[in-house]
């Protein structure tokens, strides 16, 4: 088995010599690896950036034929770890280890030169070449890239793997998943022994990432070794042989494939939320949200709404949210979702359709007008669009206010009453900072948060949106902002919640309804069948 | 584009405890890269046989200590400030207005044709305040096309102020030559205004009011970005345009307002500078300020304060250097040597603070 | 009106289209390669006119015109290595550096033209022209095209390179890449900043070529502030022509005929200020803007100083 691996690691380099093409290697059962040391040893590494130990002294071993998955919450320290296998970053102390040779991953090309591949969360295709093209990247400056034969080879890697892909396709052209594949395809070409998949699912279907599972399947049998990084439990039981909980930049535990086998599905994921979230939380995350029963007059309603837009146009959305009431949108980014929320919000023009808050219509009102009557809007997108991260929190607290009473009088600015609103906020909110004078860019994602819920929450608000409010927040921050949208509704807010995480749809909302490609594709009440329901209308299939 | 954009972020506020320190590290950043671009100049000096000291030494005694050289730099002042003034407006708001020379220009033909033609049939001051206007005017009109690119087709700004700086000093040009050529010189320029037409100096000096008119422009600009809700939304626009949008600020109307508040200061300096200092605008005539009031700009972080104490320094350079070009054979072009390497020294001062917080964290 | 265009005046200005345009397509072609690296390189003039400066000194002096070209290009690359080094390196902003550098460039080359020949302006003989044989002797097109100096068809060629070394080579894909998605090339291996560098370099070269062309076969001399926007206006080009050298090449010679238009007038005996004419090209820049300006494509990551591991 191993030698099989070295064998193909041996005929493959740098520049693309393919995999092997022979009869296809005898998979192994992959919980009992046969090979006597592991290809990738982290020896207690601990890596700091100012302000925090990302990872504090982690350890972690890598076997062939397994996929290793690295679970763990935002902020556990998953990130850091597979930035110094990846060579984005070097560990501050403890070392690394391949073929029980010390080593220095010193640079994404060093790691790729020592068979380790990455597949980003975020895309590292160059979108406007072709599939072939980002293949050949990497070559001599003045050589031709050899089109004709990447193809050839990628057709062999694709046929071994169980893909197609077209490899002349531009990258920009092809679905998320479809680049997942392509980057998963490249790294095999190029040699790699070990496959780094990080947060690969976040973006898929339900039916991609299953997709993505029965693709690692196969890797393995075909004697990669596999880290699979994620934050789902789920995933993590039906995907990984081997599991390793981060929590806070420390490993927490490993669950080698034996005890996995030994536990059994219910008592593994016990376990795992144990590990996860400390020994109180078991029982919390299982906790759900009280039904209301929604009032009969809507406070929210939406008529047909139809947006113009390049990459997803909306058409004939209706929507009613009533009062105390939380309606969930669950989705696959980029259906649409983001649209939909500036749509309601005032930040784009509207094709057609009416928007009612409280009867009154205020499609024709911008920003400014629909908030003085009390719709506000939670974006996602803290920094890039929610805050001015170079201004002071103070000032970040009042950007849709800029020149309104009392904080401004003819135009010009009442620092004290400023500052006292900002106080007021900032205590409120339990917004942790150095003083309402520091500028917001500098705190941390949880506070910029808390931040944005105080200028959107406070005052006369009535109806809110809130667009994936809990996305990148460690654990304590996203349930104090569960929290916060709970006691929203409680106080007769009509709320939305835009998610693409199921679980925190099914947890909060009262009805659910699903976006796909710019429409609402259906909308189901919250009841036991909600997560199968929403789940097939999420991935496209006919109800 | 939009990271191109990104040209300065506004000075951090520091913790109270830090106020002095952190003072003391904005002095150091402004003055390092001045006491730098001394010494490298110099060195340049040195390198084309030249004794920087005695050069300087000039520079100071004729910008600085000689009564008629320290009234002419501060007359040179006066259209610096404004468009400076501008340029702060404008970088504050996020706009790359280098158009400033063509909008000086223009405005400055147009008002050197337009005073001798009024000045027989009306009062002085009326004369003086239709001129000002105008010359605003006539700035700010030629900065339309670029903030109707820049606004509703999102063209970058840099390339269009630009062309329209090229575009508007060519067209000056054609109209000295062609249209408002005072026919009783052989030389093509405009007809003189009359001193005692002119605006008003100061006292018993030959300080051109036109200084006033600087310093309460940007002063007020400076009130104006710090201290208003206008101002606020136009360094939203700056800082980060899709938070302005968020927020429901019209973005369009306000690049506009910033094109139009920038370039009619760079129009209003055209007409101080005829109205107060040249009377006339010969042929091909064209100090190209502007550009190098940008570094000025820079290094005083946008502030209005700090921009007065670097304009002040610029203007001693300026008139001294005039002086030195005839006594020591240095050409003026060396003026800009200084400029180019102050701006570096700029880059590299920032660069190593943000280095040195950097590392202090 | 149809006297207007004999052959002289056809010929002429066909032959100013091309002598006026072969430096902008320089300096548009130069520019395309650092803008598709991702660079804004507004320093471009300040490269073409320390090129004319030292191409016209090094043929001044030792009376070679290719030497002089030489000069031309490492005058560029002079100017474009500290854009080089303080923008790609230190991540510095190139437009404020892109403006220094232009400015000391005027700067340093009228006090260095001073310093050296005070007031006069010496003239540099004719360049000789190779007369390629066959076209040279078309009608019209002839003398104006085929009969020029050989830097002119090794510009041409630098055209076709740059053609091909976008479409079928490593480094056009690593051009590509660096100004798209640079983390993708730097995950492919790839060192981000010298792919960056060697664009900014080879910008700096090919436009102090151009602005050697300039005073060298253009003028015969060296005048300060001689490329009077020339190198902005290659920037328009290379924004216009989005990514392709034929364009860049094609929308030059447009603008070499505007500018050249007064003297091909002048020789039809119609007389019109230069300046009129000298802000032909500037408003033909900004009508296509106006025209095209929301197609005018950039780069992703124009501007953008990249650092590893970054979001």
């Amino acid at each position: 088995m191993t030698q099989t691996l070295n064998a193909h690691a041996a005929t493959a380099n740098a520049n693309g010599k393919a995999l092997s093409h022979g009869p296809a290697p005898s998979p192994g059962p992959a919980s009992s690896h046969g090979a006597a040391r592991p290809i990738v040893t982290l020896d207690h590494v601990t890596k700091r950036f100012p302000g925090v130990v990302a990872n504090d002294r982690v350890s972690f071993d890598l076997w062939p034929g397994e996929v290793h998955v690295l679970l763990g919450e935002n902020g556990a320290g998953k990130s850091t770890l597979v930035g110094m296998l990846s060579g984005l970053q070097l560990p501050d102390e403890g070392g690394v280890l391949i073929d029980g040779h010390e080593v220095r991953i010193s640079s994404p090309a060093r790691a790729l030169e020592l068979g380790i591949g990455t597949v980003f969360q975020h895309s590292m295709l160059v979108p406007s070449l072709s599939v072939v093209d980002n293949m050949a990247l990497g070559g001599r400056w003045w050589s031709r890239p050899d089109r004709e034969g990447l193809a050839r080879r990628m057709a062999a890697v694709c046929a071994d793997i169980g893909v197609t892909i077209d490899p002349h396709a531009k990258v920009g052209a092809l679905s998320l998943g479809e680049q997942q594949q392509v980057e998963i395809v490249r790294a095999l070409m190029r040699g790699s022994r070990v496959l780094i998949l990080d947060e690969a699912t976040a973006m898929l279907t339900p039916k991609g990432a299953e997709d993505l599972g029965a693709l690692m399947g196969r890797l393995v049998k075909l004697g990669i070794a596999v880290v699979f990084i994620t934050h789902k439990l789920n995933e993590a039981l039906a995907f990984g042989h081997r599991i390793t909980v981060l929590r806070l930049g420390r490993r927490v535990d490993e669950i080698s494939p034996e005890r996995l086998a030994a536990l059994g599905p219910a008592a593994a994921t016990a376990e795992i939320i144990r590990l996860m979230f400390g020994a109180d939380a078991a029982a919390q995350a299982t906790a759900s949200h009280p039904r209301r029963a929604p009032s009969t007059q809507p406070l929210l309603q939406i008529e047909g709404l139809a947006v113009d837009d390049d990459s997803v146009p909306l058409a004939g959305i209706d929507l009613e949210v009533s009062p105390g009431e939380i309606v969930g949108i669950a989705g696959i980014d980029g259906n649409g979702q983001k649209q939909f929320a500036e749509a309601v919000a005032g930040q784009r023009r509207l094709a057609a359709g009416r928007i009612r808050l409280g009867g009154q219509p205020i499609e024709r009102l911008d920003v400014g007008g629909r908030r003085r009557l009390g719709l506000r809007y939670v974006t996602d997108d803290r920094l890039g669009e929610g805050t001015v991260g170079t201004f002071p929190i103070s000032l970040n607290l009042l950007l849709k206010q800029v020149g309104e009473a009392p904080f401004w009088r003819h135009g010009i600015d009442q620092p004290e009453t400023i500052a006292t609103h900002a106080r007021r906020m900032v205590s409120e909110f339990d917004v942790r900072t150095p003083g309402i004078e520091t500028a917001i860019g500098k705190l941390s994602g949880g506070n910029i948060q808390k931040a944005l819920l105080a200028r959107e929450l406070s005052g006369k608000a009535r109806a809110v949106i809130f667009a994936k409010p809990t996305y990148g927040l460690d654990v304590q921050n996203i349930r104090a902002t569960r929290q916060r949208i709970r006691e929203a509704a409680d106080a007769g807010l009509a709320v939305i919640l835009i998610s693409t995480d199921l679980e925190e749809v099914l947890e909060l909302s009262d009805r659910i309804a699903v976006m796909s490609r710019g429409q609402v594709v259906g909308m189901v009440g919250n009841d036991a069948a909600a997560r199968s329901r929403v789940g097939e209308l999420m991935s496209g299939a006919t109800p | 584009m939009s990271d191109t954009t990104q040209i300065g972020s506004d000075a951090l506020p520091a913790p109270r405890s830090g106020v002095w320190r952190d003072r003391a590290r904005l002095l150091a950043l402004a003055l390092g890269p001045v006491l730098g671009a001394v010494l490298l100049s110099g060195l340049v000096l040195l390198a084309l046989g030249v004794n920087p000291f005695a050069y300087y030494g000039y520079v100071v005694d004729r910008g600085l200590l000689n009564p008629y050289g320290l009234q002419a730099t501060l007359t040179r002042m006066g259209p610096l400030l404004l468009i400076a003034a501008g340029l702060i407006v404008a970088f504050r708001a996020g706009i790359w207005n280098l158009g400033g020379d063509g909008q000086f220009l223009l405005s400055a033909v147009i008002v050197a044709a337009l005073g001798p033609l009024l000045a027989p049939h009306m009062p002085v001051w009326l004369v003086l305040l239709i001129g000002l206007l105008v010359g605003a005017m006539v700035g700010a009109a030629w900065s339309v096309l670029p903030a109707l690119l820049k606004a509703y087709q999102g063209v970058n700004e840099i390339i269009t102020t630009l062309m329209m700086t090229f575009l508007g000093v060519s067209l000056a040009n054609v109209l000295v030559k062609l249209f408002f050529r005072d026919p009783a010189t052989t030389v093509p320029q405009t007809r003189t205004l009359i001193v005692a037409d002119r605006l008003p100096r100061l006292f018993d000096t030959t300080i051109s009011s036109g200084l006033i008119i600087g310093l309460v422009a940007i002063i007020v600009v400076h009130l104006v970005m710090t201290r208003t809700a206008f101002g606020l939304k136009l360094r939203i626009v700056g800082a980060n345009p899709r938070a302005a949008i968020h927020a429901g600020l019209s973005v369009p109307a306000l690049t506009v307002a910033t094109f139009a508040i920038s370039a009619a200061l760079a129009g209003l300096a055209g007409a101080v500078e005829i109205m107060g200092v040249q009377g006339n605008v010969r042929a091909d005539w064209n100090p190209a300020y502007s550009l190098t009031v940008v570094p000025l700009v820079f290094l005083a972080r946008f502030n209005g304060f700090a921009s007065i104490a670097f304009v002040f320094l610029f203007s001693v350079l300026s008139i001294g250097g005039e002086s030195a070009a005839r006594r020591t054979g240095v050409p003026n072009f060396f003026t800009l040597v200084v400029v180019a390497i102050l701006l570096i020294m700029l880059g590299i001062t920032e660069y190593l603070d943000q280095r040195r917080r950097a590392a202090g964290k | 009106m149809t006297a207007l265009f004999t052959d002289a005046f056809l010929t002429s200005l066909v032959l100013g289209a091309l002598t006026a345009g072969l430096p902008l397509m320089l300096a548009g072609l130069g520019e395309q390669i650092s803008e598709k690296a991702g660079v804004l390189n507004i320093g471009i003039e300040g490269m073409m006119l320390f090129g004319a400066y030292l191409g016209f000194l090094v043929a001044y002096d030792t009376g070679s015109i290719w030497l002089g070209f030489l000069g031309g290009g490492i005058g560029g690359m002079l100017v474009a290595a500290p854009m080089a080094l303080f923008c790609i390196r230190l991540g510095l902003s190139q437009i404020v550096i892109g403006i220094a550098l232009t400015l000391g460039a005027e700067g340093l080359t009228a006090l260095l033209h001073h310093f050296q020949f005070a007031q006069s302006y010496p003239r540099l003989p004719a360049v000789a022209t190779l007369a390629i044989p066959g076209l040279s002797s078309l009608p019209v097109l002839g003398p104006a095209l085929f009969d020029r100096p050989p830097i002119v068809y090794l510009a041409m060629l630098a055209v076709a390179v740059t053609a091909y070394v976008f479409r079928y080579t490593q480094a056009g894909l690593a051009l590509q890449a660096a100004g798209d998605k640079p983390a993708a090339l730097d995950a492919a291996g790839v060192d981000v900043g010298r792919v960056r560098t060697l664009a900014v370099l080879t910008t700096g070269f090919l436009a102090g070529i151009g602005g050697a062309f300039m005073s060298q076969v253009g003028a015969g001399i060296f005048v300060p502030f001689m490329t009077n926007g020339a190198g902005f206006i290659g920037i328009v080009l290379a924004m216009q022509a989005r990514g392709r050298p034929l364009f860049v090449l094609a929308g030059a010679l447009l603008f070499g005929a505007c500018l050249s238009a007064t003297t091909a007038l002048q020789v039809a005996g119609v007389s019109i200020p230069t300046d009129v004419i000298q802000m032909l090209p500037f408003a033909a820049v900004l009508a296509v803007l106006v025209l095209f300006g929301r197609r005018a494509s950039l780069p992703p990551a124009l501007g953008t100083h990249y650092v590893r591991g970054a979001r």
